[in-house]
């Protein structure tokens, strides 16, 4: 049977896809971003811990969507999925390669589940997608795994509810643990931390917000999940709401998870970030060695 | 249906609140009809071949898009408040500043009144605190 392994969450701006686009990941700005990814990309390399599918929940920025189509769950079944170009030209990165069997799968586990999904069966992927594959594989020829693009709706209101997305997380889980091959699948939540890219309150940034965020996440998700939209708006920003679909991520990882490794800087352009390697307790592998870091601004005492 | 099945949520107050956020526009149904034609035209810089033709004539590549002589004069203007107050939304309006090579760094601080240099010092010192723009009734 295929299991879920492992959650992973991360940021996916476009600007860390042009960090590496223009070389720049070694630079003064970006150097801590990277290095914090770094045990991420060397833990993945281990036997055991590469998967064969993720599971990438994303939103798309108005790029596979535009205002005619505005799905609020949608999965991608397709074979395969090009970079979108989003303004600049697609990003220079390998296409996507779906699973379309267990996609499918999932989809229909997902409809009699009660959740009604959108399915996709030709979309491209924007930097929602593309960029935490390059974040947690670099610059391969090819992606070493195959990926089912997972867009929710964050973007025009009302996205889904904490809770709703908590529990789409936990049927997500039920889907892949229901397919007959024997599949290491991943469940990478993307997006966030505090963030607003709009109106003259852009740039807000809420370390205390986001750092108990990380915290109820691994501990508390249960209480996490009523959190309103009103107060991700207030408290992380009008961006910020990203977040919800790490309780996606979250649902799908059982009642108790070890946390493996947590990354949090700021900034990244307009955002706070945070990158985690989460696994379900019983099945978890060892902590990363250092279990935590904290860079740029984050380090600071006033939050 | 005699029990009831769950907590509703009031979509009165559920969309109220949204206007109580200082300096933000929550892209709501209403926003998003009024910036129909906005975004739609933001989306057509998905080509190359229409980002060409914009950026030879952008007057007459805007009155191909229906769009208000408000919201045609704030793309020109590149005012991004000016857009968002348009039912512009910040996503679509990305594909307006990718074609002129701009980061949503660029973006995001030409709406705050600061010069971009006083932006990007506000982020390496972590950003704008939310002490006081939480809510505007609150004062908090
Ligand atoms: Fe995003």
């Amino acid at each position: 049977m295929a299991r879920v392994t492992t959650g992973i969450t991360t940021s996916h701006i476009p600007a860390l896809g042009a960090a590496i686009q223009t070389g720049k990941t070694g630079d003064d700005y970006w150097s801590p971003v990277f290095e914090g990814y770094q045990p991420i990309r060397d833990w993945i390399k281990q036997p055991g811990n590469m998967p064969d599918v993720v599971v990438l929940v994303y939103n798309d920025h108005a790029s596979a969507f535009d205002m005619n189509i505005i799905p609020t769950f949608a999965i991608g079944c397709a074979e395969s999925f090009k970079p979108a170009d989003e303004g600049w030209g697609p990003r220079p990165v390998p296409d996507v390669i779906g699973h379309p069997d267990l996609a499918w799968h999932i989809a229909q586990s997902l409809i009699l589940d009660d959740f009604d999904m959108t399915i996709l069966n030709q979309m491209d992927v924007d930097h929602g997608c593309t960029v935490p594959l390059s974040m947690i594989f670099g610059e391969p020829e090819e992606w070493p795994c195959k990926v089912i693009p997972f867009p929710v709706n964050v973007v025009t209101y009302p996205p889904p509810s904490g809770r709703r997305c908590f529990n789409l997380g936990d049927s997500i889980k039920a889907a892949i643990e229901s397919f007959p091959e024997d599949l290491n699948v991943h469940v990478w939540g993307t997006g966030g931390m505090s963030h607003q890219l709009q109106g003259p309150r852009a740039g807000l940034i809420n370390k205390e917000f986001d750092l108990n965020f990380i915290d109820q996440l691994i501990k508390d998700p249960e209480t996490l999940s009523k959190m309103p939209h009103i107060e991700y708006l207030r408290e992380a920003g009008s961006e910020g709401i990203e977040l919800v679909m790490w309780l996606i991520m979250r649902g799908a990882l059982g009642d108790k998870v070890k946390d493996l490794y947590t990354f949090y800087h700021i900034p990244a352009s307009n955002t706070a970030l945070g990158a985690l390697i989460l696994q379900p307790e019983e099945t978890a592998g060892e902590a990363l060695e250092p279990r935590k870091i904290m860079s740029g601004h984050s380090l600071s005492a006033a939050a | 249906m005699s029990d009831k099945k769950k907590e509703r949520i009031d979509i009165h107050e559920y969309l109220a609140q949204f206007d109580d956020i200082p300096g933000t526009r929550v892209f709501t149904a209403q926003r998003a009809r009024k910036g129909y034609n906005l975004n739609q035209f933001a989306m057509s810089l998905m080509k190359e071949e229409n980002r060409k033709r914009f950026l030879a004539d952008e007057s007459a590549y805007l009155d191909e898009w229906n769009l208000t002589p408000a919201a045609k004069q704030a793309v020109l203007d590149r005012d991004y408040n000016a857009m968002i107050d348009e039912g512009g939304n910040v996503y679509f309006l990305s594909k307006l500043f990718s074609t002129d090579g701009k980061s949503f760094q660029f973006a995001a601080g030409s709406m705050t009144g600061m010069t971009q240099e006083e932006y990007a010092e506000m982020m390496l010192k972590g950003g704008r605190k939310p002490d006081g723009v939480r809510s505007i009734k609150g004062g908090y």
